[in-house]
Protein backbone atom coordinates (compact mmCIF):
# COMPACT_ATOMS: atom_id res chain seq x y z
CA UNK A 1 0.00 0.00 0.00
CA UNK A 2 1.43 3.38 -0.96
CA UNK A 3 0.60 6.69 0.69
CA UNK A 4 0.11 8.41 -2.67
CA UNK A 5 -1.82 6.25 -5.11
CA UNK A 6 -0.41 5.87 -8.61
CA UNK A 7 -2.11 8.01 -11.21
CA UNK A 8 -2.69 7.28 -14.90
CA UNK A 9 -0.62 9.18 -17.47
CA UNK A 10 -3.32 11.42 -18.87
CA UNK A 11 -1.41 13.84 -21.09
CA UNK A 12 0.29 11.48 -23.47
CA UNK A 13 -1.45 12.57 -26.66
CA UNK A 14 -3.43 10.62 -29.18
CA UNK A 15 -2.89 7.08 -30.43
CA UNK A 16 -4.32 8.02 -33.82
CA UNK A 17 -1.02 8.22 -35.73
CA UNK A 18 0.08 4.84 -34.38
CA UNK A 19 -3.19 3.20 -35.40
CA UNK A 20 -2.96 4.81 -38.84
CA UNK A 21 0.66 3.64 -39.28
CA UNK A 22 -0.30 0.16 -38.13
CA UNK A 23 -3.12 -0.04 -40.69
CA UNK A 24 -0.78 1.19 -43.43
CA UNK A 25 1.97 -1.26 -42.50
CA UNK A 26 -0.64 -4.02 -42.45
CA UNK A 27 -1.15 -3.69 -46.21
CA UNK A 28 2.37 -2.51 -46.99
CA UNK A 29 3.83 -5.70 -45.47
CA UNK A 30 1.89 -7.75 -48.00
CA UNK A 31 2.35 -5.36 -50.92
CA UNK A 32 2.34 -8.06 -53.58
CA UNK A 33 -1.17 -9.02 -52.59
CA UNK A 34 -2.53 -5.57 -51.78
CA UNK A 35 -0.92 -3.33 -54.41
CA UNK A 36 0.88 -5.31 -57.11
CA UNK A 37 -1.93 -7.83 -57.67
CA UNK A 38 -4.66 -5.23 -58.38
CA UNK A 39 -2.28 -3.39 -60.72
CA UNK A 40 -1.68 -6.58 -62.71
CA UNK A 41 -5.44 -7.30 -62.82
CA UNK A 42 -6.18 -3.79 -64.11
CA UNK A 43 -3.44 -4.18 -66.67
CA UNK A 44 -4.97 -7.41 -67.95
CA UNK A 45 -8.36 -5.71 -68.36
CA UNK A 46 -6.60 -2.94 -70.23
CA UNK A 47 -4.77 -5.30 -72.60
CA UNK A 48 -7.84 -7.39 -73.38
CA UNK A 49 -10.42 -4.62 -73.79
CA UNK A 50 -8.02 -2.34 -75.58
CA UNK A 51 -7.04 -5.10 -77.97
CA UNK A 52 -10.66 -6.02 -78.71
CA UNK A 53 -12.14 -2.54 -78.92
CA UNK A 54 -9.34 -0.16 -79.88
CA UNK A 55 -10.04 1.55 -83.18
CA UNK A 56 -13.68 0.45 -83.15
CA UNK A 57 -14.90 2.66 -80.35
CA UNK A 58 -14.31 6.37 -79.87
CA UNK A 59 -15.73 7.96 -76.73
CA UNK A 60 -16.87 11.61 -76.54
CA UNK A 61 -15.95 11.69 -80.28
CA UNK A 62 -12.25 12.37 -79.69
CA UNK A 63 -10.86 10.12 -76.98
CA UNK A 64 -9.34 6.78 -77.93
CA UNK A 65 -10.92 3.89 -76.04
CA UNK A 66 -7.73 2.75 -74.30
CA UNK A 67 -7.22 6.20 -72.79
CA UNK A 68 -10.91 6.41 -71.82
CA UNK A 69 -10.65 3.04 -70.09
CA UNK A 70 -7.73 3.94 -67.82
CA UNK A 71 -9.42 6.35 -65.34
CA UNK A 72 -12.31 3.86 -65.04
CA UNK A 73 -9.97 0.97 -64.32
CA UNK A 74 -8.02 3.13 -61.86
CA UNK A 75 -11.15 4.17 -60.00
CA UNK A 76 -12.59 0.64 -59.99
CA UNK A 77 -9.38 -0.75 -58.48
CA UNK A 78 -9.15 2.11 -56.01
CA UNK A 79 -12.73 1.56 -54.84
CA UNK A 80 -12.35 -2.20 -54.48
CA UNK A 81 -9.04 -1.94 -52.66
CA UNK A 82 -10.08 0.74 -50.23
CA UNK A 83 -13.16 -1.34 -49.39
CA UNK A 84 -11.06 -4.48 -49.01
CA UNK A 85 -8.52 -2.76 -46.77
CA UNK A 86 -10.94 -1.48 -44.15
CA UNK A 87 -13.27 -4.48 -44.24
CA UNK A 88 -10.64 -7.23 -44.19
CA UNK A 89 -8.66 -5.57 -41.42
CA UNK A 90 -11.75 -5.33 -39.21
CA UNK A 91 -13.19 -8.71 -40.00
CA UNK A 92 -9.83 -10.43 -39.44
CA UNK A 93 -9.29 -8.61 -36.16
CA UNK A 94 -12.74 -9.61 -35.02
CA UNK A 95 -12.37 -13.24 -36.07
CA UNK A 96 -8.97 -13.64 -34.43
CA UNK A 97 -10.03 -11.59 -31.41
CA UNK A 98 -7.15 -9.14 -31.61
CA UNK A 99 -9.58 -6.24 -32.12
CA UNK A 100 -9.48 -6.11 -28.32
CA UNK A 101 -6.13 -4.29 -28.61
CA UNK A 102 -7.95 -1.46 -30.40
CA UNK A 103 -10.91 -1.54 -28.02
CA UNK A 104 -8.90 -1.30 -24.78
CA UNK A 105 -6.91 1.90 -25.53
CA UNK A 106 -8.54 5.32 -25.12
CA UNK A 107 -9.49 5.83 -28.78
CA UNK A 108 -12.46 8.03 -29.66
CA UNK A 109 -14.74 6.82 -32.45
CA UNK A 110 -13.32 9.61 -34.64
CA UNK A 111 -9.78 8.33 -34.17
CA UNK A 112 -10.69 4.76 -35.07
CA UNK A 113 -12.75 5.91 -38.05
CA UNK A 114 -10.02 8.31 -39.21
CA UNK A 115 -7.21 5.76 -38.98
CA UNK A 116 -9.07 2.97 -40.79
CA UNK A 117 -10.45 5.28 -43.49
CA UNK A 118 -7.19 7.12 -44.15
CA UNK A 119 -5.22 3.87 -44.35
CA UNK A 120 -7.78 2.45 -46.78
CA UNK A 121 -7.67 5.68 -48.83
CA UNK A 122 -3.87 5.45 -48.83
CA UNK A 123 -4.04 1.93 -50.25
CA UNK A 124 -6.60 3.00 -52.85
CA UNK A 125 -4.51 5.97 -53.95
CA UNK A 126 -1.34 3.85 -54.09
CA UNK A 127 -3.04 1.30 -56.33
CA UNK A 128 -4.55 4.06 -58.50
CA UNK A 129 -1.24 5.88 -58.92
CA UNK A 130 0.55 2.62 -59.76
CA UNK A 131 -2.00 1.77 -62.45
CA UNK A 132 -1.64 5.25 -63.93
CA UNK A 133 2.15 5.02 -64.06
CA UNK A 134 2.09 1.57 -65.66
CA UNK A 135 -0.59 2.61 -68.20
CA UNK A 136 1.66 5.43 -69.46
CA UNK A 137 3.66 2.70 -71.22
CA UNK A 138 0.60 1.95 -73.35
CA UNK A 139 -1.20 5.21 -73.98
CA UNK A 140 -1.00 8.87 -73.11
CA UNK A 141 -3.64 9.93 -70.58
CA UNK A 142 -3.82 13.71 -69.99
CA UNK A 143 -4.22 15.27 -66.52
CA UNK A 144 -6.52 18.13 -67.50
CA UNK A 145 -7.87 19.09 -64.04
CA UNK A 146 -5.62 17.49 -61.37
CA UNK A 147 -7.61 18.94 -58.48
CA UNK A 148 -10.82 17.20 -59.63
CA UNK A 149 -8.84 13.97 -59.95
CA UNK A 150 -7.62 14.20 -56.36
CA UNK A 151 -11.01 15.26 -54.96
CA UNK A 152 -12.88 12.35 -56.59
CA UNK A 153 -10.11 9.88 -55.77
CA UNK A 154 -10.19 10.81 -52.08
CA UNK A 155 -13.99 10.97 -51.80
CA UNK A 156 -14.53 7.77 -53.78
CA UNK A 157 -12.06 5.77 -51.71
CA UNK A 158 -13.43 7.46 -48.59
CA UNK A 159 -16.94 6.18 -49.40
CA UNK A 160 -15.66 2.66 -49.90
CA UNK A 161 -13.46 2.76 -46.80
CA UNK A 162 -16.49 3.81 -44.73
CA UNK A 163 -18.57 1.09 -46.33
CA UNK A 164 -15.71 -1.33 -45.58
CA UNK A 165 -15.92 -0.40 -41.90
CA UNK A 166 -19.69 -0.99 -41.92
CA UNK A 167 -19.27 -4.35 -43.65
CA UNK A 168 -16.32 -5.29 -41.40
CA UNK A 169 -18.42 -4.66 -38.31
CA UNK A 170 -21.53 -6.33 -39.70
CA UNK A 171 -20.04 -9.50 -41.20
CA UNK A 172 -19.59 -12.36 -38.77
CA UNK A 173 -18.09 -14.78 -41.25
CA UNK A 174 -15.74 -14.47 -44.21
CA UNK A 175 -18.62 -15.84 -46.25
CA UNK A 176 -20.80 -12.83 -45.42
CA UNK A 177 -17.92 -10.55 -46.32
CA UNK A 178 -17.50 -12.32 -49.66
CA UNK A 179 -21.24 -11.88 -50.29
CA UNK A 180 -20.98 -8.16 -49.55
CA UNK A 181 -18.03 -7.86 -51.89
CA UNK A 182 -19.35 -9.97 -54.76
CA UNK A 183 -23.04 -9.08 -54.73
CA UNK A 184 -22.79 -5.40 -53.88
CA UNK A 185 -19.37 -3.89 -54.43
CA UNK A 186 -18.45 -5.72 -57.64
CA UNK A 187 -21.75 -5.10 -59.52
CA UNK A 188 -21.89 -1.49 -58.33
CA UNK A 189 -18.38 -0.82 -59.63
CA UNK A 190 -18.68 -2.83 -62.85
CA UNK A 191 -22.04 -1.25 -63.78
CA UNK A 192 -20.90 2.30 -63.25
CA UNK A 193 -19.32 3.22 -66.56
CA UNK A 194 -15.87 1.77 -66.02
CA UNK A 195 -15.79 0.25 -69.49
CA UNK A 196 -18.14 2.56 -71.37
CA UNK A 197 -19.85 5.95 -71.42
CA UNK A 198 -23.31 5.41 -69.96
CA UNK A 199 -24.74 7.36 -72.91
CA UNK A 200 -24.11 4.26 -74.97
CA UNK A 201 -26.60 2.36 -72.75
CA UNK A 202 -30.32 1.76 -73.48
CA UNK A 203 -32.50 4.32 -71.67
CA UNK A 204 -33.56 1.95 -68.86
CA UNK A 205 -29.97 1.15 -67.86
CA UNK A 206 -29.03 4.78 -68.33
CA UNK A 207 -31.66 5.68 -65.71
CA UNK A 208 -30.45 2.88 -63.39
CA UNK A 209 -26.88 4.11 -63.65
CA UNK A 210 -27.95 7.54 -62.47
CA UNK A 211 -29.02 5.97 -59.16
CA UNK A 212 -25.61 4.40 -58.64
CA UNK A 213 -23.35 6.73 -56.63
CA UNK A 214 -20.30 4.85 -57.89
CA UNK A 215 -21.09 6.08 -61.41
CA UNK A 216 -20.55 9.66 -60.22
CA UNK A 217 -17.18 8.88 -58.65
CA UNK A 218 -15.95 7.45 -61.96
CA UNK A 219 -17.57 10.13 -64.14
CA UNK A 220 -16.19 12.97 -62.02
CA UNK A 221 -12.78 11.31 -61.82
CA UNK A 222 -12.72 10.91 -65.60
CA UNK A 223 -13.62 14.59 -66.02
CA UNK A 224 -10.39 15.41 -64.19
CA UNK A 225 -8.42 13.59 -66.89
CA UNK A 226 -10.23 14.59 -70.10
CA UNK A 227 -12.29 17.64 -69.19
CA UNK A 228 -15.44 15.91 -70.56
CA UNK A 229 -17.96 13.74 -68.72
CA UNK A 230 -21.47 12.29 -68.90
CA UNK A 231 -22.81 14.68 -66.23
CA UNK A 232 -21.51 17.94 -64.79
CA UNK A 233 -18.58 17.41 -62.36
CA UNK A 234 -20.39 19.66 -59.87
CA UNK A 235 -23.39 17.35 -59.90
CA UNK A 236 -21.03 14.40 -59.44
CA UNK A 237 -19.29 16.21 -56.59
CA UNK A 238 -22.64 16.83 -54.86
CA UNK A 239 -23.69 13.16 -55.14
CA UNK A 240 -20.28 11.79 -54.16
CA UNK A 241 -19.87 14.27 -51.30
CA UNK A 242 -23.35 13.47 -49.94
CA UNK A 243 -22.74 9.71 -50.24
CA UNK A 244 -19.46 10.06 -48.39
CA UNK A 245 -21.11 11.99 -45.55
CA UNK A 246 -23.88 9.39 -45.32
CA UNK A 247 -21.46 6.45 -45.21
CA UNK A 248 -19.14 8.25 -42.80
CA UNK A 249 -22.07 9.05 -40.50
CA UNK A 250 -23.21 5.41 -40.46
CA UNK A 251 -19.68 4.07 -39.91
CA UNK A 252 -18.96 6.57 -37.13
CA UNK A 253 -22.23 5.77 -35.43
CA UNK A 254 -21.57 2.01 -35.52
CA UNK A 255 -18.07 2.50 -34.09
CA UNK A 256 -19.43 4.80 -31.39
CA UNK A 257 -22.07 2.37 -30.17
CA UNK A 258 -19.62 -0.54 -30.53
CA UNK A 259 -21.86 -2.41 -32.97
CA UNK A 260 -21.10 -6.13 -32.59
CA UNK A 261 -17.81 -5.37 -30.82
CA UNK A 262 -18.78 -3.80 -27.49
CA UNK A 263 -21.71 -5.73 -26.05
CA UNK B 1 -6.86 5.18 1.32
CA UNK B 2 -8.76 6.05 -1.85
CA UNK B 3 -10.76 3.93 -4.22
CA UNK B 4 -9.07 2.53 -7.34
CA UNK B 5 -12.10 0.71 -8.70
CA UNK B 6 -15.71 1.38 -7.68
CA UNK B 7 -18.43 -0.90 -8.96
CA UNK B 8 -21.77 0.56 -8.01
CA UNK B 9 -25.00 -1.45 -8.39
CA UNK B 10 -24.01 -2.90 -11.75
CA UNK B 11 -26.42 -5.16 -13.60
CA UNK B 12 -25.88 -6.55 -17.04
CA UNK B 13 -28.44 -8.04 -19.37
CA UNK B 14 -27.20 -9.28 -22.72
CA UNK B 15 -29.83 -8.56 -25.35
CA UNK B 16 -30.55 -10.61 -28.42
CA UNK B 17 -28.60 -9.02 -31.24
CA UNK B 18 -30.63 -6.34 -33.02
CA UNK B 19 -30.29 -5.44 -36.69
CA UNK B 20 -27.77 -2.98 -38.07
CA UNK B 21 -30.46 -0.38 -38.78
CA UNK B 22 -31.84 -0.62 -35.23
CA UNK B 23 -28.37 -0.07 -33.90
CA UNK B 24 -27.75 2.98 -36.09
CA UNK B 25 -31.00 4.69 -35.24
CA UNK B 26 -32.00 3.56 -31.76
CA UNK B 27 -30.60 2.61 -28.40
CA UNK B 28 -30.33 -0.93 -27.13
CA UNK B 29 -33.15 -2.98 -25.69
CA UNK B 30 -32.86 -4.62 -22.29
CA UNK B 31 -34.16 -8.15 -22.54
CA UNK B 32 -32.22 -11.38 -22.63
CA UNK B 33 -29.68 -13.13 -20.43
CA UNK B 34 -28.87 -11.53 -17.09
CA UNK B 35 -25.15 -11.94 -16.39
CA UNK B 36 -24.80 -9.57 -13.41
CA UNK B 37 -27.32 -8.57 -10.74
CA UNK B 38 -26.75 -5.45 -8.72
CA UNK B 39 -23.05 -6.00 -8.11
CA UNK B 40 -21.34 -3.45 -5.84
CA UNK B 41 -17.77 -3.50 -4.60
CA UNK B 42 -14.89 -1.11 -4.01
CA UNK B 43 -11.23 -1.92 -4.55
CA UNK B 44 -8.76 0.38 -2.81
CA UNK B 45 -5.50 1.67 -4.29
CA UNK B 46 -2.68 -0.79 -3.76
CA UNK B 47 -4.89 -3.80 -3.11
CA UNK B 48 -4.33 -7.26 -4.55
CA UNK B 49 -7.95 -8.25 -5.09
CA UNK B 50 -9.31 -11.61 -6.19
CA UNK B 51 -12.54 -12.17 -8.08
CA UNK B 52 -13.59 -15.80 -7.82
CA UNK B 53 -16.53 -17.81 -8.98
CA UNK B 54 -17.47 -20.82 -11.06
CA UNK B 55 -17.68 -20.62 -14.86
CA UNK B 56 -20.56 -18.39 -15.93
CA UNK B 57 -20.70 -16.55 -12.60
CA UNK B 58 -20.14 -13.20 -14.32
CA UNK B 59 -16.43 -12.56 -13.66
CA UNK B 60 -15.54 -11.83 -17.27
CA UNK B 61 -18.74 -9.80 -17.75
CA UNK B 62 -17.72 -7.61 -14.83
CA UNK B 63 -14.18 -7.19 -16.15
CA UNK B 64 -15.51 -6.40 -19.64
CA UNK B 65 -17.63 -3.60 -18.19
CA UNK B 66 -14.62 -2.30 -16.27
CA UNK B 67 -12.55 -2.32 -19.48
CA UNK B 68 -15.26 -0.68 -21.60
CA UNK B 69 -15.62 -3.81 -23.75
CA UNK B 70 -19.18 -4.06 -22.55
CA UNK B 71 -21.72 -1.58 -21.20
CA UNK B 72 -23.59 -2.00 -17.94
CA UNK B 73 -27.37 -2.18 -18.33
CA UNK B 74 -27.67 -0.26 -15.05
CA UNK B 75 -25.16 0.98 -12.52
CA UNK B 76 -21.84 2.74 -12.72
CA UNK B 77 -18.16 1.79 -12.68
CA UNK B 78 -15.22 4.12 -12.04
CA UNK B 79 -11.48 3.55 -12.30
CA UNK B 80 -9.30 6.01 -10.37
CA UNK B 81 -12.41 8.16 -10.09
CA UNK B 82 -13.11 8.19 -13.85
CA UNK B 83 -16.42 6.83 -15.12
CA UNK B 84 -15.69 4.01 -17.58
CA UNK B 85 -18.48 5.20 -19.88
CA UNK B 86 -18.57 9.02 -19.76
CA UNK B 87 -14.82 9.48 -19.04
CA UNK B 88 -13.65 6.41 -20.89
CA UNK B 89 -10.44 7.98 -22.19
CA UNK B 90 -9.10 8.69 -18.71
CA UNK B 91 -10.48 5.43 -17.30
CA UNK B 92 -8.77 3.34 -19.99
CA UNK B 93 -5.45 5.08 -19.41
CA UNK B 94 -5.76 4.03 -15.79
CA UNK B 95 -6.40 0.41 -16.66
CA UNK B 96 -4.27 -2.42 -18.06
CA UNK B 97 -6.24 -5.52 -18.99
CA UNK B 98 -4.87 -8.98 -19.73
CA UNK B 99 -7.65 -10.70 -21.67
CA UNK B 100 -8.53 -14.31 -21.05
CA UNK B 101 -8.37 -15.36 -24.71
CA UNK B 102 -4.94 -15.96 -26.23
CA UNK B 103 -5.13 -13.36 -29.01
CA UNK B 104 -2.38 -11.78 -31.09
CA UNK B 105 -1.77 -9.93 -34.35
CA UNK B 106 0.14 -12.27 -36.69
CA UNK B 107 1.55 -9.38 -38.73
CA UNK B 108 4.01 -8.18 -36.11
CA UNK B 109 6.99 -9.16 -33.93
CA UNK B 110 6.85 -8.99 -30.13
CA UNK B 111 8.60 -5.63 -30.03
CA UNK B 112 6.43 -4.18 -32.80
CA UNK B 113 3.34 -5.40 -30.97
CA UNK B 114 4.40 -3.65 -27.77
CA UNK B 115 5.43 -0.45 -29.57
CA UNK B 116 2.05 -0.34 -31.28
CA UNK B 117 0.16 -0.92 -28.05
CA UNK B 118 2.23 1.78 -26.40
CA UNK B 119 1.55 4.16 -29.29
CA UNK B 120 -2.20 3.53 -28.96
CA UNK B 121 -1.93 5.13 -25.54
CA UNK B 122 -0.04 8.05 -27.05
CA UNK B 123 3.36 6.87 -25.73
CA UNK B 124 5.68 6.90 -28.72
CA UNK B 125 9.08 6.93 -26.97
CA UNK B 126 8.63 4.15 -24.51
CA UNK B 127 11.42 1.69 -25.37
CA UNK B 128 13.09 1.78 -21.93
CA UNK B 129 9.93 0.65 -20.20
CA UNK B 130 9.15 -1.86 -22.97
CA UNK B 131 12.62 -3.37 -22.50
CA UNK B 132 12.08 -3.55 -18.75
CA UNK B 133 8.74 -5.32 -19.19
CA UNK B 134 10.26 -7.74 -21.72
CA UNK B 135 13.10 -8.48 -19.33
CA UNK B 136 10.83 -9.06 -16.34
CA UNK B 137 8.57 -11.41 -18.25
CA UNK B 138 11.47 -13.40 -19.71
CA UNK B 139 10.72 -12.20 -23.23
CA UNK B 140 13.96 -10.38 -24.10
CA UNK B 141 15.27 -13.17 -26.32
CA UNK B 142 11.96 -13.27 -28.24
CA UNK B 143 11.67 -9.52 -28.85
CA UNK B 144 12.31 -9.76 -32.59
CA UNK B 145 10.31 -12.96 -33.11
CA UNK B 146 7.04 -12.86 -35.01
CA UNK B 147 4.00 -13.46 -32.80
CA UNK B 148 2.99 -16.46 -34.93
CA UNK B 149 6.22 -18.27 -34.05
CA UNK B 150 5.72 -18.07 -30.26
CA UNK B 151 4.51 -20.90 -28.04
CA UNK B 152 1.24 -20.49 -26.13
CA UNK B 153 3.03 -19.59 -22.91
CA UNK B 154 5.14 -16.96 -24.66
CA UNK B 155 2.05 -15.45 -26.28
CA UNK B 156 0.48 -15.26 -22.83
CA UNK B 157 3.52 -13.32 -21.60
CA UNK B 158 3.16 -10.86 -24.50
CA UNK B 159 -0.49 -10.34 -23.53
CA UNK B 160 0.62 -9.42 -20.03
CA UNK B 161 3.31 -7.11 -21.45
CA UNK B 162 0.74 -5.40 -23.70
CA UNK B 163 -1.42 -4.62 -20.69
CA UNK B 164 1.52 -2.95 -18.94
CA UNK B 165 2.97 -0.71 -21.69
CA UNK B 166 1.26 2.42 -20.38
CA UNK B 167 2.10 1.72 -16.71
CA UNK B 168 -1.53 1.57 -15.62
CA UNK B 169 -2.24 2.13 -11.91
CA UNK B 170 -4.85 -0.66 -12.06
CA UNK B 171 -3.96 -4.01 -13.63
CA UNK B 172 -6.68 -6.56 -14.41
CA UNK B 173 -5.70 -10.16 -15.05
CA UNK B 174 -8.50 -12.38 -16.32
CA UNK B 175 -7.37 -15.94 -15.63
CA UNK B 176 -3.78 -15.25 -16.68
CA UNK B 177 -2.46 -18.66 -15.67
CA UNK B 178 -5.08 -20.83 -17.35
CA UNK B 179 -3.12 -23.56 -19.12
CA UNK B 180 0.39 -22.19 -18.54
CA UNK B 181 3.41 -23.94 -17.10
CA UNK B 182 4.86 -23.59 -13.62
CA UNK B 183 7.77 -21.50 -14.82
CA UNK B 184 5.56 -18.81 -16.33
CA UNK B 185 3.31 -18.77 -13.28
CA UNK B 186 6.27 -18.14 -11.04
CA UNK B 187 7.75 -15.44 -13.34
CA UNK B 188 4.36 -13.79 -13.71
CA UNK B 189 3.47 -13.72 -10.01
CA UNK B 190 6.92 -12.51 -9.09
CA UNK B 191 6.58 -9.57 -11.46
CA UNK B 192 2.93 -8.82 -10.62
CA UNK B 193 3.66 -8.94 -6.89
CA UNK B 194 6.50 -6.48 -7.41
CA UNK B 195 4.21 -4.13 -9.33
CA UNK B 196 1.71 -4.47 -6.48
CA UNK B 197 4.39 -3.52 -3.94
CA UNK B 198 5.21 -0.49 -6.11
CA UNK B 199 1.62 0.66 -5.69
CA UNK B 200 -0.24 -0.90 -8.61
CA UNK B 201 -3.70 -2.16 -7.80
CA UNK B 202 -4.23 -5.72 -9.00
CA UNK B 203 -7.57 -7.34 -9.83
CA UNK B 204 -7.24 -11.03 -10.53
CA UNK B 205 -9.68 -13.69 -11.60
CA UNK B 206 -8.46 -17.23 -11.41
CA UNK B 207 -9.61 -20.80 -11.19
CA UNK B 208 -6.55 -21.72 -9.14
CA UNK B 209 -7.75 -21.04 -5.64
CA UNK B 210 -4.35 -21.58 -4.10
CA UNK B 211 -3.11 -18.66 -6.22
CA UNK B 212 -5.82 -16.41 -4.89
CA UNK B 213 -5.18 -17.58 -1.35
CA UNK B 214 -1.49 -16.87 -1.64
CA UNK B 215 -1.69 -13.54 -3.45
CA UNK B 216 -4.96 -11.77 -2.76
CA UNK B 217 -5.53 -9.65 0.32
CA UNK B 218 -9.23 -9.47 -0.33
CA UNK B 219 -11.63 -11.62 -2.27
CA UNK B 220 -15.08 -11.32 -3.79
CA UNK B 221 -16.94 -14.44 -4.80
CA UNK B 222 -19.52 -14.28 -7.55
CA UNK B 223 -22.29 -16.77 -8.07
CA UNK B 224 -24.91 -16.45 -10.81
CA UNK B 225 -24.08 -12.78 -11.30
CA UNK B 226 -24.23 -11.82 -7.61
CA UNK B 227 -21.60 -11.14 -4.97
CA UNK B 228 -22.01 -13.91 -2.40
CA UNK B 229 -18.90 -13.18 -0.35
CA UNK B 230 -16.70 -10.11 -0.01
CA UNK B 231 -14.05 -9.95 2.66
CA UNK B 232 -10.35 -10.27 3.39
CA UNK B 233 -8.97 -13.64 2.38
CA UNK B 234 -8.16 -14.39 6.01
CA UNK B 235 -11.66 -13.54 7.20
CA UNK B 236 -13.25 -15.68 4.50
CA UNK B 237 -11.05 -18.59 5.49
CA UNK B 238 -11.76 -18.25 9.18
CA UNK B 239 -15.48 -17.54 8.82
CA UNK B 240 -16.29 -20.29 6.43
CA UNK B 241 -13.51 -22.77 6.56
CA UNK B 242 -12.52 -22.92 10.19
CA UNK B 243 -9.82 -25.52 10.73
CA UNK B 244 -9.68 -29.00 9.27
CA UNK B 245 -9.01 -31.98 11.46
CA UNK B 246 -7.60 -34.89 9.46
CA UNK B 247 -7.74 -38.24 11.26
CA UNK B 248 -6.39 -41.67 10.39
CA UNK B 249 -8.60 -44.26 12.07
CA UNK B 250 -8.21 -47.97 12.72
CA UNK B 251 -11.19 -48.74 10.46
CA UNK B 252 -13.23 -47.02 7.72
CA UNK B 253 -15.56 -44.29 8.97
CA UNK B 254 -19.26 -45.09 8.74
CA UNK B 255 -21.66 -42.22 8.31
CA UNK B 256 -24.27 -41.82 11.04
CA UNK B 257 -21.86 -43.20 13.60
CA UNK B 258 -22.44 -39.97 15.50
CA UNK B 259 -24.95 -37.20 14.73
CA UNK B 260 -22.72 -34.56 16.29
CA UNK B 261 -19.77 -35.57 14.12
CA UNK B 262 -21.86 -35.78 10.94
CA UNK B 263 -22.47 -32.04 11.26
CA UNK B 264 -18.71 -31.46 11.08
CA UNK B 265 -18.02 -34.04 8.39
CA UNK B 266 -16.16 -32.75 5.31
CA UNK B 267 -15.04 -35.97 3.69
CA UNK B 268 -14.06 -39.54 4.49
CA UNK B 269 -12.41 -42.27 2.46
CA UNK B 270 -10.97 -45.58 3.62
CA UNK B 271 -9.62 -44.99 7.12
CA UNK B 272 -9.32 -41.23 6.62
CA UNK B 273 -11.79 -38.81 8.13
CA UNK B 274 -11.76 -35.03 7.64
CA UNK B 275 -13.80 -32.89 10.02
CA UNK B 276 -14.32 -29.16 10.29
CA UNK B 277 -13.36 -27.49 13.56
CA UNK B 278 -15.00 -24.15 14.21
CA UNK B 279 -12.51 -23.34 16.99
CA UNK B 280 -9.36 -25.08 18.16
CA UNK B 281 -11.03 -25.46 21.59
CA UNK B 282 -13.31 -28.03 19.96
CA UNK B 283 -10.42 -30.42 19.44
CA UNK B 284 -10.64 -32.38 22.70
CA UNK B 285 -14.43 -32.92 22.69
CA UNK B 286 -14.36 -33.96 19.04
CA UNK B 287 -11.61 -36.53 19.64
CA UNK B 288 -13.57 -37.84 22.62
CA UNK B 289 -16.67 -38.21 20.39
CA UNK B 290 -14.69 -40.13 17.79
CA UNK B 291 -13.42 -42.53 20.44
CA UNK B 292 -16.91 -42.79 21.94
CA UNK B 293 -18.20 -43.87 18.52
CA UNK B 294 -15.87 -46.88 18.74
CA UNK B 295 -12.87 -45.77 16.68
CA UNK B 296 -9.20 -45.61 17.58
CA UNK B 297 -7.16 -42.68 16.31
CA UNK B 298 -3.98 -43.80 14.57
CA UNK B 299 -2.76 -40.41 13.37
CA UNK B 300 -3.93 -36.82 13.60
CA UNK B 301 -3.29 -33.61 11.68
CA UNK B 302 -4.77 -30.14 12.16
CA UNK B 303 -4.68 -28.02 8.99
CA UNK B 304 -5.92 -24.51 8.37
CA UNK B 305 -8.84 -24.50 5.95
CA UNK B 306 -7.87 -23.59 2.42
CA UNK B 307 -9.74 -21.40 0.02
CA UNK B 308 -11.07 -24.36 -1.86
CA UNK B 309 -13.05 -25.45 1.19
CA UNK B 310 -14.29 -21.91 1.68
CA UNK B 311 -15.19 -21.63 -1.98
CA UNK B 312 -17.13 -24.88 -2.10
CA UNK B 313 -18.77 -24.03 1.17
CA UNK B 314 -19.95 -20.64 -0.02
CA UNK B 315 -21.09 -21.90 -3.38
CA UNK B 316 -23.18 -24.62 -1.75
CA UNK B 317 -24.51 -22.61 1.13
CA UNK B 318 -28.10 -21.54 1.62
CA UNK B 319 -28.88 -17.93 0.66
CA UNK B 320 -29.29 -16.92 4.35
CA UNK B 321 -25.76 -17.81 5.30
CA UNK B 322 -24.54 -16.18 2.13
CA UNK B 323 -26.25 -12.94 3.07
CA UNK B 324 -24.45 -12.89 6.42
CA UNK B 325 -21.12 -13.28 4.71
CA UNK B 326 -21.70 -10.55 2.22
Amino acid sequence: MTPTPLQPQLNTGSGFTTLFRKEVSRFAKVGFQTVAAPVVTALLYLLIFAHVLEGRVMVYSSIVYTAFLIPGLMMMSMLQNSFANASSSLVQSRMTGNLVFILLPPFTHWEIFGAYVLAAVARGLTVGAAIYVVSLFFVDVPLTHPLWIVVFAVLGTGIMASLGIIAGLWAEKFDQMAAFQNFLIMPATFLSGVFYSIHSLPSFWLAVSHWNPIFYTIDGFRYGFFGVSDVSPWQSLAVVGFTFLLMAFAALRLIRIGYKVRF
Amino acid sequence: MSTAVRIDSVSKIYSASPSVLQRVFSSRSASGFQALRDVSLDIQHGEFFGLLGPNGAGKTSLISILAGLSKPTTGRVTVCGFDVQSQYREARRALGVVPQELVFDPFFTVRETLRLQSGYFGLRRNDDWIDEVLENLGLSSKAETNMRALSGGMKRRVLVAQALVHRPPVIVLDEPTAGVDVDLRRTLWHFISRLNRQGHTILLTTHYLEEAEELCGRIAMLKAGQVVALDSTRAILSKVGGTRLILQLDQPWKKQASAALDALHIESADNRLVLRLERSLDLEPVLAQVRAAGYSIVDLEVAPADLEDAFLNIMHQTPNVVQELA
